[in-house]
């Protein structure tokens, strides 16, 4: 697969603000009667950017993407998908120039791969259709599949089949909905691998999804959604903003005196004592702190097991948000 | 972007494999005009001549038969065209593609009204040719006296179009594919009733009303397309809404 217009790959953690955007998101709402399924959410996603959008069930990230696929109206706002502002008339531009895989592969079962990709193909209009489908399926390493029929295949082999079929048209935008959903580990490891691929490739991916170390692992962004658009940046921006730095320190045998130890340090904010033997402490600068805190351990002879940075995955981020937003919610 | 026949294509060859390998459609397309074409062929050599009130009545039966081909079976296939899809979640897929409404519909209506159409018409050659070669002389020239042949050509696929836009249009707004194929089949019946009348000669048959009858139905079928283009709400059938 050649990258979306012939775009350089971005690599992980780069800035992917970029004047020209593949996605542009204005205050958008969507509502079924009284309830919303989103509202007013706003974003930007750059072309080559690989976005994640994450958020409970329920959150309105399907939403969101049948809405930008125009298959749903927005009910407020306004957006431009791949260039072309989102409009119910411009439905079918704005089909042919991205791809939706949604969360079932909605592949037809009694045709065989190269059946239903052949359909897609002539529904895309493209000419060169035995060369796009053999791309296709050599991108999800299907070739040899080609000929089954797709009811015999497992639930992991039609997602790929289904991603092959997105892949065909070459999409400004790919739209992936919970790609792995009901995936074993193996399967899930292939599509990962087969995402990171498109990434490298430079290919725009807009993934929704509710495993947050898939979320890590693939996005150069992601936003965190709960009807409203709670949190957006990179992975380790969004932990800096919602936590603050600290240092885990485990020693053999508890500190008689920690406060001794700790309250001493100038650059030591606080600390606790999270279990026997084991101290958070927050810090500002941990690569800074660090030699003195070991410093300090040794010269009351405690035995250090470790002494390592804190980590904040992208699940306590999300967990923080999204709980807090329950909370609030209830109240 | 305009109306594109590389997408009909390609919604009509898809249908078309379906069909082949699903053994309801096989069964649905075999099992009911062998039925009827066995009815009509018990019509045929029961016919003997001494009447000329009772030979036509006969004759109109076994009319009759052969154009509840066009009428039933097209209306199982398309009841379940739109409905179906949704239910094996075949639907989204298609939708998210840059296929119109009346791309889609129009490559799922040709995709049940030609194979609809080449069985019928066969079946009718398979029916002349019975007459010709074992029913009594008086038969064949009985049939081809009257309009019955002329009935035979114009409503076959007037019939079908008939049924293929009532079948999409009742599947289309359906939750369940059964509920479909039953409305669909009592929703296919009235233009048949009406030929029915025209068998029987209970309305005096005649060229100039069949052409009449005819360019009715053809206007229904030529407008049945757009009516139903207008009722398939892609947001209700991927959401489920009623709103």
């Amino acid at each position: 697969m050649t990258p979306a217009h012939g775009r350089e790959p971005i690599p992980p953690g780069a800035d992917v603000s970029r004047p020209d955007a593949a996605l542009v998101v204005d205050h958008l709402t969507k509502r079924f009667g009284q309830r919303a399924a989103y509202e007013d959410v706003s974003f930007e996603v750059g072309y080559g950017e690989v976005f994640g959008f994450l958020g409970p069930n329920g959150a309105g990230k399907t939403t969101m993407v049948r809405t930008l696929g125009t298959l749903l109206a927005p009910t407020s706002g306004s957006a431009v998908v791949a260039g072309i502002p989102l409009d119910l008339e411009a439905g079918s531009h704005i089909r042919a120039r991205i791809s939706i895989m949604p969360e079932s592969p909605g592949l037809y079962l009694r045709l065989t791969v190269a059946e239903n990709l052949e359909c897609f193909a002539g529904l895309y209009e493209l000419t060169d259709i035995r060369e796009r489908i053999a791309k296709g399926l050599q991108a999800v390493n299907l070739t040899d599949r080609a000929n089954d029929l797709c009811g015999s295949l497992s639930k992991g082999l039609r997602q790929r089949v289904a991603l092959a079929r997105a892949l065909l048209n070459d999409p400004a935008v790919l739209f992936l909905d919970e790609p792995t959903s009901g995936l074993d580990p193996v399967a899930t490891r292939d599509v990962h691998e087969l995402i990171a691929a498109l990434r490298d490739q430079g290919v725009t991916i807009f993934l929704t999804t509710h495993r947050l170390e898939e979320a890590e692992r693939l996005c150069h962004r992601v936003a965190i959604l709960n009807t409203t658009l709670l949190l957006i940046g990179r992975p380790d921006e969004l932990r800096e903003r919602l936590f603050t730095r600290g240092l885990d320190v485990r020693t053999r045998v508890p500190l008689a005196d920690p406060g001794a130890v700790f309250d001493r340090l100038a650059d030591v904010q606080g600390w606790d004592q999270s279990a026997s033997g084991s101290y958070v402490l927050q810090v500002t600068d941990p690569d800074a702190t660090a030699p003195r805190v070991a410093r300090a351990l040794v010269a009351v002879d405690a035995d250090i097991l470790s002494l390592v940075e804190t980590r904040h995955s992208l699940e306590d981020v999300y967990l923080e948000l999204v709980e807090d937003d329950v909370e609030a919610q209830r109240r | 972007m305009s109306f594109s026949w590389t997408r009909v294509e390609a919604i009509f060859r898809k249908e078309l494999r379906d069909y082949r390998r699903n053994r309801f459609v096989i069964f649905t397309m075999s099992a009911l005009p062998l039925l009827f074409i066995v009815l009509t062929m018990i019509q045929l050599f029961a016919i003997n001549t001494g009447s000329s009130a009772k030979l036509n009545d006969r004759i109109g039966i076994s009319m009759l038969y052969l154009l509840i081909i066009p009428t039933m079976v097209p209306s199982a296939l398309t009841a379940y065209s739109v409905v179906g899809e949704r239910e094996q979640g075949t639907l989204e897929a298609v939708l998210i593609t840059p296929v119109r409404s009346e791309e889609f519909l129009v490559g799922k209506a040709l995709a049940a009204f030609t194979p609809t159409v080449l069985i019928a018409y066969a079946l009718f050659g398979l029916f002349l040719g019975a007459a010709e070669l074992f029913a009594h002389p008086g038969v064949l020239s009985a049939i081809f006296e009257r309009s019955h042949v002329l009935v035979q050509l114009l409503f076959t696929p007037l019939l079908a179009g008939w049924s293929i836009w009532m079948g999409i249009a009742i599947s289309a707004r359906s939750t369940d594919v059964r509920a479909a194929q039953q409305l669909a089949v009592f929703a296919s019946l009235p233009p048949l009733g009406v030929v029915a009348l025209l068998s029987f000669d209970v309305i005096p048959a005649s060229v100039a009303l069949a052409l009449g009858l005819a360019a009715a139905l053809l206007v229904l079928d030529g407008f049945g397309w757009r009516a139903v283009a207008a009722i398939f709400d892609r947001e209700r059938l991927i959401t489920g809404s009623r709103d």
